[in-house]
């Protein structure tokens, strides 16, 4: 409608726009590695449930997906497929980076072929730590991204240099 | 529907030159001849980071290439920095599913150059986790075979169980997935209290699993009917390949390290059967997997029956330091042989170590068991494959 561009949301109108993003997050799943297995505990296991949080997992493609979850290790000759999916997500999407592998190299600190964080490639707003984190830790991982988007200020977000998708 | 038409070795290789060998996200659809279908990187039926280039004429697969390195670590380097405690850490994430299984045949390697043995009750332990690990392991493969075929249920229950069997492993080592357990010369704790008997109730879940399973998904018409017939590898094939595990047992090759090696491990005073099937199709493979489970649960039920008391840990000294040697060791992990040869020059830290993944061999064999299938099996063969990508890459 314009206002959110324009940054001229009412108050009210944007705590409702904040309530709805944050309880229909469309997670799209990057399963690299050993988080992988923890994070489909969490999705599709019975005792973690993720749907609880209002997180529906796999979406069919990048272009329905509001969160990016990349879990495991992220090599050099991955990083180019992780930059362009995270371009083909419809703004305005969050990234939570799972696992040591993801957040800083992990133990693979001196390897050759590892990405030293995908911080490098893509914006990341939650880290959530651990090799690999317990399902119970991607939760609240989940639970912070949401106080995040419940306080965030839309206009502020739109107002800055515009998203060119490749 | 027209005849599979042979490429030529040459053309093979020029196509491979051209398109398929560099790391390039891109594969342009072409319409000369036939259509280029890339699965992956990101794909949830290649169980990670596998990536699969399809040469299709029609809905027919002319020949496919799988794509590695997508997951590629560096182990084999890394170790070499690595003292010897410290490489367990890192192998235990080379088969992220079965992990405890990766760090036996490295700490036996290790134990067999150091000329000491653990004592009883620590092959025991280790031999009960291993087969811990395997159950979750397979259990997972046998539900996500469910997925391939487009059934969802399998893969809930078998996350539902899982758990049980994590629990277990966490109180005993402290991991979920991740034990690092094993030391040289034993394992680094005995057994809470009350894990036995608490063991033995869950191993009886995993039997009412497969029981389960039997039920839901193996007498399947629906899964008959993907899997009977689809992806058949010969005997002889499967061997010039170097299959490993259960895809070498579904083709009626009766071979199991754990019941054909000399292995200190536990494994000899388990009375358990070697699951083969004559097929060698993706039913056999998924079926050898499923009844695997169950003879894993009764290994662990007659071995925690009979644990001996002792000891956990030989005479080690403090610090590690492992003499000149070079050894091989072998175990029969969930997906088949794996081995590593270490070669030692009496440091801190292994001077090198070759790792011998079963996931690698297994899925050499893609090219040729893809050639000629509809579009929809590749989905199917990929998933009765059932490898880890890690364990592929390393």
């Amino acid at each position: 409608m314009g206002l959110v561009e324009s940054g001229k949301l009412p108050k009210p109108l944007t705590n409702l726009l904040n309530i709805s993003r944050k309880y229909s997050l469309w997670m799209y799943q990057w399963g690299l590695a050993c988080c992988a297995i923890e994070m489909a505990a969490v999705m599709a296991g019975p005792r973690f449930d993720v749907m609880r949080l209002g997180v529906i997992p796999l979406p069919a493609s990048p272009r329905q997906a509001d969160l990016l979850c990349v879990s495991g290790t992220v090599t050099d000759k991955m990083v180019p497929s992780v930059r362009r999916l995270w371009e083909q997500m419809p703004d305005p999407k969050y990234v939570i980076s799972m696992g040591s592998c993801a957040n800083c190299g992990g133990p693979y600190w001196d390897s050759y072929s590892v990405t030293k964080g995908v911080d490098q490639v893509i914006p990341v707003d939650v880290y959530v730590p651990g090799c690999p984190p317990r399902p119970e830790a991607l939760l609240e991982g989940i639970v912070l991204l949401q106080e995040k988007i419940a306080n965030e200020d839309m206009a502020e977000k739109w107002r800055g240099d515009p998203i060119v998708v490749s | 529907m027209t005849a599979v038409t042979e490429p030529t070795e040459q053309d093979q290789l020029a196509y491979v030159a051209a398109k398929a060998a560099d790391s390039r996200v891109n594969v342009e659809l072409e319409t000369d001849d036939g259509m280029t279908l890339n699965i992956g990187p990101q794909h949830p039926a290649t169980h990670g980071t596998l990536r699969i280039v399809a040469k299709l004429d029609g809905e027919q697969v002319l020949w496919a290439e799988p794509i590695m390195g997508y997951m590629h670590r560096g182990y084999e380097k890394l170790v070499e920095v690595r003292t010897y405690p410290q490489v367990t850490t890192l192998i235990n994430r080379i088969d992220w599913l079965g992990s405890f299984a990766n760090e036996v045949p490295f700490i036996l390697a290790c134990e067999e150059l150091m000329e000491i043995e653990a004592p009883p009750r620590a092959q025991y332990i280790r031999t009960v986790l291993h087969e811990m690990g395997r159950i979750s392991h397979l259990i997972m493969g046998v539900g996500d075979m469910g997925v391939q075929i487009g059934a969802l249920t399998p893969m809930f229950y078998a996350f539902r169980d899982r758990e049980y069997l994590l629990n277990q492993i966490e109180a005993a080592t402290g991991g979920r997935f991740h034990p690092n357990f094993d030391r040289i010369g034993g394992v680094k704790d005995d057994l809470p209290a009350g894990w036995i008997a608490e063991t033995t109730r869950i191993m009886k879940t995993m039997t009412a699993f497969c029981d389960q399973m039997d039920d839901l998904l193996m007498g399947n018409e629906i899964f008959e009917q993907r899997t009977r017939g689809i992806g058949v590898i010969p005997p002889e094939l499967a061997q010039l390949y170097g299959l490993s595990g259960a895809n070498l047992r579904a083709s009626g090759i009766d071979w199991d390290l754990r019941r054909d090696s000399d292995s200190p491990m536990a494994w000899k005073h388990a009375d358990f059967k070697v699951i083969t099937h004559t097929d060698g199709d993706s039913f056999a493979r998924t079926w050898c997997r499923l009844q695997e489970i169950r003879e894993s649960a009764k290994i662990v039920t007659q071995l925690l029956d009979d644990l001996p008391s002792g000891p956990i840990m030989a005479k080690v000294p403090r610090i590690i330091k492992v003499p000149a040697g070079e050894a091989y060791v072998a175990t029969e992990n969930p997906l088949g042989e794996m081995g590593y040869y270490v070669v030692s020059k009496g440091d801190l830290g292994p001077f090198r170590v070759k790792i011998r993944t079963a996931s690698f061999s297994n899925v050499s064999i893609v090219p040729w068991i893809l050639r000629g299938v509809y579009v929809p099996d590749i989905i199917t063969i990929l998933g009765s494959l059932y490898f880890i990508l890690g364990d592929i890459d390393r």
